[in-house]
C-alpha cells in the first residue's frame, strides 16, 4: 500500500509480519514513511499500530517468543537483517513511550545518558548538548535553573518532555511516539503536539495514537490499522475527510472502535 | 432498632476500639522495652569487665583466663574481617545471579534457579560448618591457599595477608563460608527488587541502545538501591552474627595474624566456645561485654546504611 509521498521515504516497510509466540499480529504490511514528516498509526486496541511501532527499534528482541519477518528499510538499509547492530539502531531511531519514564538521576544526567553511550563529549560539549535537547523539548526556560535536580520531581508533562529530550540528545533520524500523551492532563498535551509539529523539521516522527482528534491534529500521513492489517494509509486529510475503505469510515465516523 | 439498643452498640464498640487500640500500642511498646531490657542486661552483665579494664578492652589482643586478662580486638578484627570478606565475594555474585535470574535466563529456568536460591537459604548453618570443615577447608588447604601463597604471597601490601601454612581452617576460609551463606539472601532481595522495576523504564534505556549491562548498571541499580541495600545490610547482619558455621572453621585461636590463611577468633564463636567454660566473675562478664559489643557494631553497621541512603538520595538530586 503505497500512497504518493510529498516526501523521500525514510522507512519502508516490505511484507512485514510479526508473531507472538504462534499468534500473528501483523499480516503483511507495507508501507512508506516519509521523511522528516509526521505519521500516526491509529485503530482499536490490538490492531498491532504499537507491535508495528516496535519493529521500527526492534524493541520486540528483549522477548524471546516475538518474532519479526519480511524487510524494514532504513534508507535502504533493511534493519531486520541479522548482521544489523541493536545499539548503532537504536541511536537512529529513538523512542518515547506511553508513560513518562525518567530515570532515577539528575534532569542532567538523564539527557546525557544516550549521549554518553555513544559520544565522548567533553564536558562543555555535553553541557550544549544537554541545553540543545531541552530546548527543542521545550524544557530548557522550566529546567535550566534545577538541572542538578532529580528529573522524578518534574511534573508528568514536564518528564515527558524530559524523555522527548533524552531521546533527541543522542541525535536520532527518527522518533517513534508511542501514544506518547496517553498519560498527561489536556494541557501538557497541547504541549506536546506543539513540540511534535516543531520537531518535524528535523525528524522523521512516527507516532500511535489511540485519540484520531490528536492524529488530525499532528500528522502528515496516517495509516488505519485493524487487527493486524493495514487497512488504509494517505495522507492525513485525506483518510480523515474521505477515506477510501468503509472499514477506515466506520472507524473515524465513530461507528466502532 | 431501638434507640437504647443502637446506643449500647455504639458504646461497644467504641470500647472495643479502645481495647484493640490499647493492645496494638502494648505490642508495638513491649518490643521497645525488650530492647531496652536487652541492652540494660547486657550492660549490668559487662559492667566489671567494663570497670576492670575500661577502653583497654578495646584495643587489647591479651586473652588470658588465667591471670584474668581480657581484651576484645582479636575477636572484633575476626567479626570485621570475615563479615567484609563474606561481603566482598557477596554483593558481586548476587548481583550477577539477580542479573541472570531478571534479565537473561530463559523462563523455563528462572524458577528452578530461583527455588535453589531459595533453598540454600533455608540450610541450617550448622550443615554450612561441618560442610566447611570436613569438604571445604581440605580442598581449600590443598589446592587453593598455596596457589594464593604462591601467587599474591610475593606482591607487596597485599602479600603478607596470603601468607603462612595452607591449614585449611582461618580467617578467609571463614568468609568464604559466610559468602556462601549469604549469597542467597542477597541474591534473592536483588531479584525481587529487580522485578519490580517497571518494563517501560528498562525499554526506555533499551530504546537508548544500552546493553543490558548499562541497563542494569545505570538505571535498575539506582532505581533498586534502597531494596539493594537493604538486601546486602539483611546480609551482613547474618554474617555479623553468625556462630556455628564460624566455629567450625574460623580456628578459635585467640591470635592476631595480618595473614588470613591463619586461625583467628570472631565475636560469636569466642562466645559460643568459652561460655560452658567461663569460671569467674571477670571471665563472664568480659564475654558478656564481647556480646554488647557485637550489639553495638551492628547498630552502627545499620545506622552506617541508613546514612550512605541518605547520601545517595541527595547525590540524586530531589525536589525543593
Amino acid at each position: 500500500m503505497n500512497a504518493e509521498l510529498a516526501a523521500p521515504p525514510k522507512l519502508v516497510v516490505n511484507n512485514l509480519n510479526f508473531h507472538y509466540g504462534t499468534e500473528r499480529a501483523l499480516k503483511d504490511i507495507n508501507l512508506s514513511i516519509p521523511e522528516k514528516m509526521v505519521t500516526a498509526f491509529i485503530g482499536p486496541s490490538g490492531c498491532g499500530k504499537s507491535t508495528l511501532l516496535r519493529t521500527f527499534n526492534r524493541m520486540y528482541e528483549l522477548y524471546p517468543r516475538q518474532k519479526a519477518s519480511g524487510e524494514i528499510l532504513l534508507d535502504g538499509n533493511n534493519i531486520l537483517d541479522k548482521k544489523q547492530d541493536l545499539n548503532t539502531l537504536r541511536a537512529k531511531i529513538g523512542m518515547v513511550f506511553q508513560k513518562p519514564t525518567p530515570f532515577p538521576m539528575s534532569i542532567y544526567d538523564n539527557i546525557a545518558f544516550g549521549a554518553k553511550l555513544y559520544e565522548n563529549l567533553s564536558r562543555y560539549d555535553m553541557d550544549e548538548r544537554v541545553e540543545w535537547a531541552l530546548k527543542k523539548a521545550a524544557l530548557w526556560t522550566e529546567a535550566k535553573d534545577k538541572l542538578k535536580q532529580s528529573g522524578t520531581g518534574l511534573s508528568g508533562g514536564q518528564q515527558q518532555r524530559l524523555c522527548i529530550a533524552r531521546a533527541i540528545a543522542v541525535k536520532p533520524q527518527v522518533l517513534l511516539l508511542d501514544e506518547p500523551t496517553s498519560a498527561l492532563d489536556p494541557i501538557s498535551t497541547a504541549h506536546i503536539e506543539k513540540l511534535i509539529d516543531e520537531l518535524k523539521a528535523e525528524f522523521t516522527i512516527v507516532i500511535v495514537t489511540h485519540n484520531m482528534q490528536q492524529a488530525a491534529r499532528v500528522s502528515d500521513y496516517t495509516a488505519y490499522m485493524y487487527l493486524g492489517n493495514l487497512i488504509e494509509f494517505g495522507d492525513t486529510s485525506t483518510v480523515f475527510t474521505n477515506p477510501k475503505r468503509k472499514e477506515t469510515e466506520d472507524y473515524i465516523t465513530g461507528r466502532f472502535g | 432498632m431501638p434507640m437504647f439498643l443502637r446506643e449500647a452498640r455504639l458504646k461497644r464498640q467504641n470500647w472495643l476500639d479502645f481495647l484493640f487500640r490499647n493492645v496494638t500500642r502494648f505490642f508495638a511498646f513491649a518490643v521497645l522495652a525488650l530492647l531496652l531490657t536487652l541492652i540494660i542486661a547486657l550492660i549490668i552483665g559487662s559492667w566489671p569487665a567494663i570497670n576492670a579494664f575500661g577502653f583497654r578492652f578495646f584495643g587489647s589482643s591479651e586473652w588470658n583466663p588465667v591471670t584474668e586478662e581480657f581484651g576484645a580486638l582479636i575477636p572484633i578484627v575476626g567479626t570485621l574481617t570475615t563479615s567484609a570478606i563474606a561481603l566482598l565475594i557477596a554483593i558481586p555474585v548476587s548481583f550477577g545471579i539477580a542479573i541472570f535470574l531478571t534479565e537473561l535466563s530463559p523462563r523455563w529456568l528462572r524458577r528452578p534457579l530461583g527455588i535453589a536460591i531459595e533453598l540454600l537459604a533455608g540450610i541450617p548453618s550448622i550443615i554450612y560448618g561441618m560442610w566447611g570443615l570436613f569438604v571445604f577447608a581440605p580442598l581449600f588447604a590443598d589446592y587453593i591457599e598455596p596457589w594464593l601463597t604462591k601467587h599474591i604471597g610475593p606482591i607487596p601490601l597485599l602479600g603478607p595477608f596470603f601468607s603462612g601454612p595452607p591449614m585449611g581452617i582461618g580467617v578467609l576460609t571463614a568468609g568464604i563460608i559466610l559468602a556462601i551463606m549469604v549469597i542467597p539472601f542477597i541474591a534473592s532481595v536483588m531479584r525481587d527488587v529487580f522485578e519490580v522495576v517497571p518494563t517501560l523504564l528498562k525499554e526506555s534505556a533499551y530504546g537508548l541502545g544500552a546493553t543490558t549491562w548499562e541497563v542494569m548498571w545505570k538505571v535498575v541499580l539506582p532505581y533498586t538501591k534502597i531494596g539493594v541495600v537493604g538486601g546486602i545490610m539483611l546480609g551482613l547482619g547474618r554474617a555479623l552474627g553468625e556462630t556455628m558455621a564460624v566455629t567450625f572453621v574460623i580456628g578459635n585461636a585467640h591470635e592476631l595474624n595480618k595473614s588470613l590463611l591463619m586461625p583467628g577468633n570472631s565475636i560469636s564463636s569466642a562466645l559460643a566456645n568459652e561460655f560452658n567454660e567461663a569460671v569467674g566473675e571477670l571471665y563472664t562478664s568480659a564475654l558478656i561485654e564481647l556480646g554488647l559489643i557485637l550489639f553495638f557494631i551492628t547498630f552502627v553497621v545499620l545506622s552506617l546504611a541508613r546514612y550512605m541512603l541518605y547520601k545517595l538520595a541527595k547525590r540524586e538530586g530531589h525536589t525543593t
